[in-house]
């Protein structure tokens, strides 16, 4: 039998909690898990002690995970890792180290995986208008979607091995232009609330914040309001030229539901449209639909909602 | 002067719908098109070539029904088309086609390969960073601007903003959207681009270690409740809370 290797994910210098979702994902695949931390710390290690379904934890401290080069990350890892079949969050900095570290192994690398069925691995397609599953011989390394595997237990007690490594970094830092706001990416958020061309002007967008500021929500944008209006960053571009997100609650807002638009958002877990074209295609696709306007229908939504929650 | 290489793959329009039959993805009535962010890695890479004075080629590992992005590229302004295929290959995986990238990679002299951040089709992303991991190389992902000189200095989204990060050379670079204009073909050169040839080459690829098992498409999700009128918002809100139980 293989070794099965996750590979905890790193937010700000902590775990971030969908790590316990890829111990899931590693038992659907065949077997426990080793869960490795990268770090530059290894107390932060001390926060996944209790997971179950680990057979053992290996912090794995270097410099280069501080920063995000991913020949550093991949040689670092590969140092201290067995051999075997290795799961990383689908997130982008992990999707390129999973690339190096199978490169590196001259194994195969399988992305954004939502389903596991033993050796069987099933990611999306053509953004999502279909779906691929792929058979597997012998050893990968597979990157898994998060809000997709339920989290494994907290009932366990593992030991913590520190292993120093050191990494191969070809890149340099050379500044960083601190983004203005401080609002989540539509990428990383568990809620996201996106406008479309309905939403009239780009001014508007500020009531999808207020909305966004009460439920802890990052803004996005359909394609058509970023093609239209230069206020919109395609930084903000949910779709299949821009950001594929898979949160708990997507809101679309004046998006009419264009398959470029669908293809980058139809995997969140509940969906809600505000359009006030009731024949819009978002409609087949939300789990509730108003048809309104977003003046009559946002201010009405963020009243119920700040009663709701504040 | 830079040898520079850009990597460009055939996919289906974004705007098609996409049919699965029996348990494979039926393309045959599907327009196909270069995938849209290598336009970005064409432009990007070009902008290289005039600062730097080297040359372009397009590769792409396809049948010859791919030739058409290749001239695509060549009328956008790329200056060689190469064209890598072995009737043999079939579900290439990521091991195998970065074997023959690297390989033919090698075997042009590039000092840098730009490439799209992911391809339309599989979205996967693994080709840029595999690629440089098997050359021994740096690489650089999700670039959105790029200034070159005897290294490239990229921007590239961060968590905190936009990073600047040096890039020694030779690397892969990955191309996202950027905040620049890509350049259309012109009539002189879609006219060129008719007589261009395309270089044939070949590679040796390992066996794969995936087989594709099945195509499907995503279940259907169950119709969904709908309200008319803005007041409704409220009720939707509730909702939200106690049945979907995501507030």
């Amino acid at each position: 039998m293989t070794n099965m290797i996750v590979i905890a994910e790193l937010s700000k210098g902590n775990i971030h909690p969908s790590t316990a979702e890829l111990v899931t994902a590693a038992h659907a695949f065949g077997g426990e898990p080793i869960l490795v931390v990268p770090c530059t710390d290894a107390s932060i290690a001390d926060s996944v002690q209790s997971l179950s379904g680990i057979s053992k934890i290996i912090a794995v401290k270097s410099d280069v995970f501080d920063g995000n080069d991913s020949s550093g990350w991949a040689s670092a890892l590969d140092s201290a890792l067995p051999s075997g079949t290795v799961l990383c969050l689908a997130t982008t900095r992990s999707k390129d180290v999973a690339a190096r570290l199978a490169a590196r192994r001259n194994i195969s690398v399988v992305q954004d995986v939502i389903r596991i069925d033993g050796a069987d691995l099933t990611s999306p397609i053509y953004s999502g208008k279909a779906n691929q599953t792929v058979s597997v011989s012998g050893d990968a390394v597979i990157t898994v979607r998060a809000n997709v595997f339920d989290s494994a237990g907290n009932d366990g007690s593992c030991d913590i091995s520190v292993v120093d490594a050191s990494g191969d970094v070809k890149t340099a830092v050379q500044e960083i232009m601190q983004r203005a706001s401080t609002r989540l990416d539509v990428s990383e958020a568990n809620i996201v609330i996106s406008g479309g061309r309905g939403m009239g002007s780009p001014a508007n967008f500020a009531h999808l914040e207020a909305v966004a500021d009460t439920i802890g929500a990052a803004v996005g944008a359909s394609r058509a309001a970023v093609d239209t209006w230069d206020e919109i960053p395609h930084s903000m571009q949910v779709g299949q030229t821009g950001k594929t997100v898979n949160p708990n609650l997507y809101i679309a807002v004046g998006i009419s539901g264009a398959i470029q638009h669908l293809a980058g958002m139809r995997s969140s877990k509940y969906i809600v449209a505000i359009n006030k074209d009731a024949d819009a295609a978002i409609f087949q696709h939300a789990d509730y639909g108003i048809v309104a306007t977003w003046e009559e229908a946002l201010p009405v939504f963020q009243e119920a909602l700040s009663a709701m929650l504040g | 002067m830079p040898t520079i290489v850009v990597l460009v793959k055939q996919v289906p329009d974004t705007n098609a719908k996409i049919v699965v039959q029996g348990d494979r993805v039926d393309l045959s009535s599907v327009k196909m098109v270069m995938s849209p962010y290598d336009e970005f890695a064409i432009e990007t890479a070009i902008r290289h070539k005039e600062a730097t004075d080297g040359t372009v080629t397009a590769l792409t590992v396809g049948g010859p029904g791919s030739e058409k992005i290749l001239k695509d590229a060549k009328a956008i302004g790329v200056d060689n088309i190469v064209r890598v295929w072995d009737e043999s290959w079939s579900d290439l995986d990521s091991n195998a086609l970065q074997s023959i990238l690297s390989e033919t990679i090698l075997g042009l002299g590039a000092t840098v390969v730009y490439c799209g951040k992911s391809a339309a089709d599989t979205g996967a992303g693994s080709t840029g960073p595999g690629l440089a991991e098997r050359l021994g190389w740096g690489n650089a992902s999700n670039v959105i601007g790029a200034e070159y000189s005897d290294s490239v200095v990229v921007s590239m989204p961060v968590e905190s903003g936009v990073a600047k990060i040096n890039v020694a050379l030779p690397a892969v670079i990955s191309c996202d959207k950027g905040d620049f204009k890509v350049r259309k073909p012109n009539v002189k050169g879609i006219m060129m681009a008719k007589k261009a040839k395309v270089e044939l080459m070949s590679a040796t690829a390992p066996t794969s270690s995936i087989n594709i098992a099945s195509h499907s498409m995503p279940p259907a999700k169950p119709a969904g409740k709908t309200f008319e009128g803005g007041a409704s918002a409220s009720q939707v809100a509730q909702l939200l809370r106690d049945e979907a139980n995501v507030l």
